[in-house]
């Protein structure tokens, strides 16, 4: 469990949801959480105890940050079991002072009991100064496998941040020119001209 | 050699194939939009298609992270132009999300009518494009005459024929003008007729039915495994609109239906949009029944607002499918991220998988029918 979290979602009316590390403990059902939302995470905690951490959960979005060790696994258990069956978007964001880059995937479902709601499940890796996108430490799995409509999304992270997805069948450029030799152009580190 | 290559590229290899030719269709095409389509074909037959759109890339997302949560306004609605009130709409929602606004009734139904409208202008671009794609060029100029109805009204709304940037996040720009309900009641009962004699010319058209009828077909299980979104999840015979699902602003109280169709082919999709604007006829006809005639249409922000450490993620129903804004924000005026999450980028994904096996002559027919917008996939 990665336990420099950092505090970015600690919002006066983000409902948080206070968590111990050492020991995770099912939420409570309050009048401050949707209930149908809690259950969902309260599973997430029954299944994987210590491996995630529920950031935050309100009126239809959960998110979940996890290990990028465990995100497959806990990937699967999401995809099966709890009927999420496609990715909305994958964002990567990147985060200078924490040393990391943050990819959210948001899930969706086209199951009709849960199709209003959108998990986002979030994983982090290393961020190098300077990068050499695809040699460097900057890696994730990919979660292609798992959830097929990420191929693009991830080809898109790749480009804009660097962040290499292993077990990616293809990871060309996408939206880029072929011959983009600058830095990942949604790494802070790049400016716009002028700005 | 492969060793020095960057990680995904393969060199191809010389074999046996020599039969198989590749085409580059695009980006300057007129059959392809402001991208390019690598197709391999075997005679007549393509055997493998590679979408490569990046050509009007115009980095907003980076552009997003320079400016404050009011000047990104005009930028944002760029990536599609006929659209842009729907475009804007989960961005407004996120930001009012974040800085805790709440919007005055009027403004949410002036909202509602404003993207309806939008999303018939974009709809109707679309059609004539589709029309003019399979040489049917009365579909071409009829649409692009019925447009002008809606954009008169939607100038008159926000004194901009396109790119309106008419929502803000508080509400609208300008209320509705002393006149509006009753031209805009008229115009959209015009247009229905209009729209309803689309039937006879090109939904019932022989030569239309044989080109896409069982065309490049999404079956319903792919359709969810690709994560395909709006038209071609309806067509598909998936019962998804986030109008219906997770309505937003006023669409809860309005009544109206969502359009389902089964057979996922290309004659599918292309019904769908046009089943969709005789839907939002009767949203626009509903909304102007229940609007409250008077009240302010916005709340004033703060220059410069400043959120906390949050983050959102809304999402609409655009005229292209679901259409998401992901914003982070870290205490300062402009957004640290901004992402948005679009259905031309999301259905981009099924063109390879729906070309493989079809003839070359029905690629048109297939990749306009995924309701594509090059500009906004590229962002």
């Amino acid at each position: 469990m990665n336990n420099e979290m950092p505090n970015k979602t600690e919002a006066d009316h983000n409902k948080n949801v206070s968590q111990n590390n050492n020991s995770s403990k099912i939420i409570k059902n309050s009048a401050d959480l949707p209930e149908f939302e809690t259950n969902i995470a309260n599973m997430l905690l029954d299944k994987f105890d210590k491996k995630l951490k529920i950031i935050f959960i309100k009126k239809n979005r959960i998110k979940v940050d996890v290990h990028k060790d465990n995100i497959v696994e806990i990937a699967k258990f999401i995809n099966q079991n709890l009927k999420f069956d496609h990715a909305e978007s994958v964002t990567g964001v990147d985060r200078p002072e924490q040393n990391e880059i943050e990819v959210v995937y948001h899930l969706g479902s086209y199951d009709p009991s849960i199709s209003n709601q959108i998990l986002a499940l979030s994983t982090r890796t290393v961020r190098e100064s300077i990068p050499n996108p695809g040699f460097d430490k900057t890696r994730l799995p990919s979660l292609r496998d798992v959830f097929y409509s990420v191929e693009f999304h991830e080809r898109e992270c790749f480009e804009m941040l660097g962040v290499y997805f292993e077990n990616h069948p293809d990871n060309r450029r996408l939206l880029l020119p072929e011959d983009w030799a600058d830095l990942p152009p949604l790494r802070k580190d790049f400016k716009i001209k002028g700005r | 050699m492969i060793s020095k290559l960057p990680p995904g590229i393969k060199v191809e290899q010389k074999g046996d194939n020599d039969k198989i030719m590749t085409l580059n269709v695009g980006p300057q095409h007129p059959g392809s939009g402001h991208m390019r389509i690598i197709v391999k074909i075997d005679g007549d037959y393509i055997v493998s298609c590679d979408p490569d759109p990046g050509y009007v890339h115009r980095g907003e997302e980076k552009m997003a992270e320079y400016r404050n949560y009011i000047t990104n306004i005009p930028h944002l609605e760029r990536p599609v132009i006929h659209d842009s009130c729907n475009i804007l709409y989960p961005y407004c929602l996120g930001v009012e999300e974040i800085l805790g606004i709440e919007v005055p009734e009027r403004a949410k139904y002036v909202r509602v009518i404003a993207s309806e409208l939008n999303r018939c202008v974009y709809t109707l671009y679309w059609l004539a494009i589709y029309g003019i794609f399979l040489g049917h060029s009365t579909m071409f100029m009829w649409p692009a005459g019925d447009r002008e109805l809606l954009i008169d009204l939607l100038e008159k709304l926000s004194g901009a024929r396109v790119t309106h940037a008419y929502f803000v996040p508080g509400g609208v720009r300008n209320d509705m003008p002393s006149n509006f309900e009753d031209v805009c009641l008229r115009q959209i009962n015009y247009f229905e007729k209009r729209i309803k004699q689309y039937d006879s010319i090109f939904y019932s058209n022989p030569i239309l039915k044989s080109r896409t009828i069982n065309t490049g077909v999404l079956r319903q299980n792919d359709a969810i495994r690709l994560g395909s979104t709006g038209s071609v999840l309806r067509a598909s015979g998936i019962d998804f609109d986030l109008r219906k699902k997770e309505p937003y602003d006023v669409y809860d109280n309005l009544d109206f239906q969502t359009n389902v169709l089964k057979s996922g082919d290309s004659y599918a999709r292309s019904k769908i949009p046009w089943l969709d604007m005789l839907e939002s006829c009767k949203i626009i006809r509903n909304a102007l029944e229940k609007i409250p005639k008077s009240g302010s249409v916005r709340v004033k922000l703060k220059p410069n607002p400043k959120a906390g450490n949050v983050e959102t993620y809304k999402r609409v129903e655009s005229g292209r499918g679901s259409l998401g804004m992901y914003i982070i924000s870290n205490g300062k005026p402009e957004p640290y991220r901004v992402k948005i999450s679009v259905g031309s980028f999301r259905n981009l994904i099924c063109l390879p998988y729906l070309l493989k096996g079809e003839k070359l002559g029905n690629m048109p027919a297939v990749y306009w029918s995924l309701n594509y917008w090059p500009v906004e996939a590229d962002r």
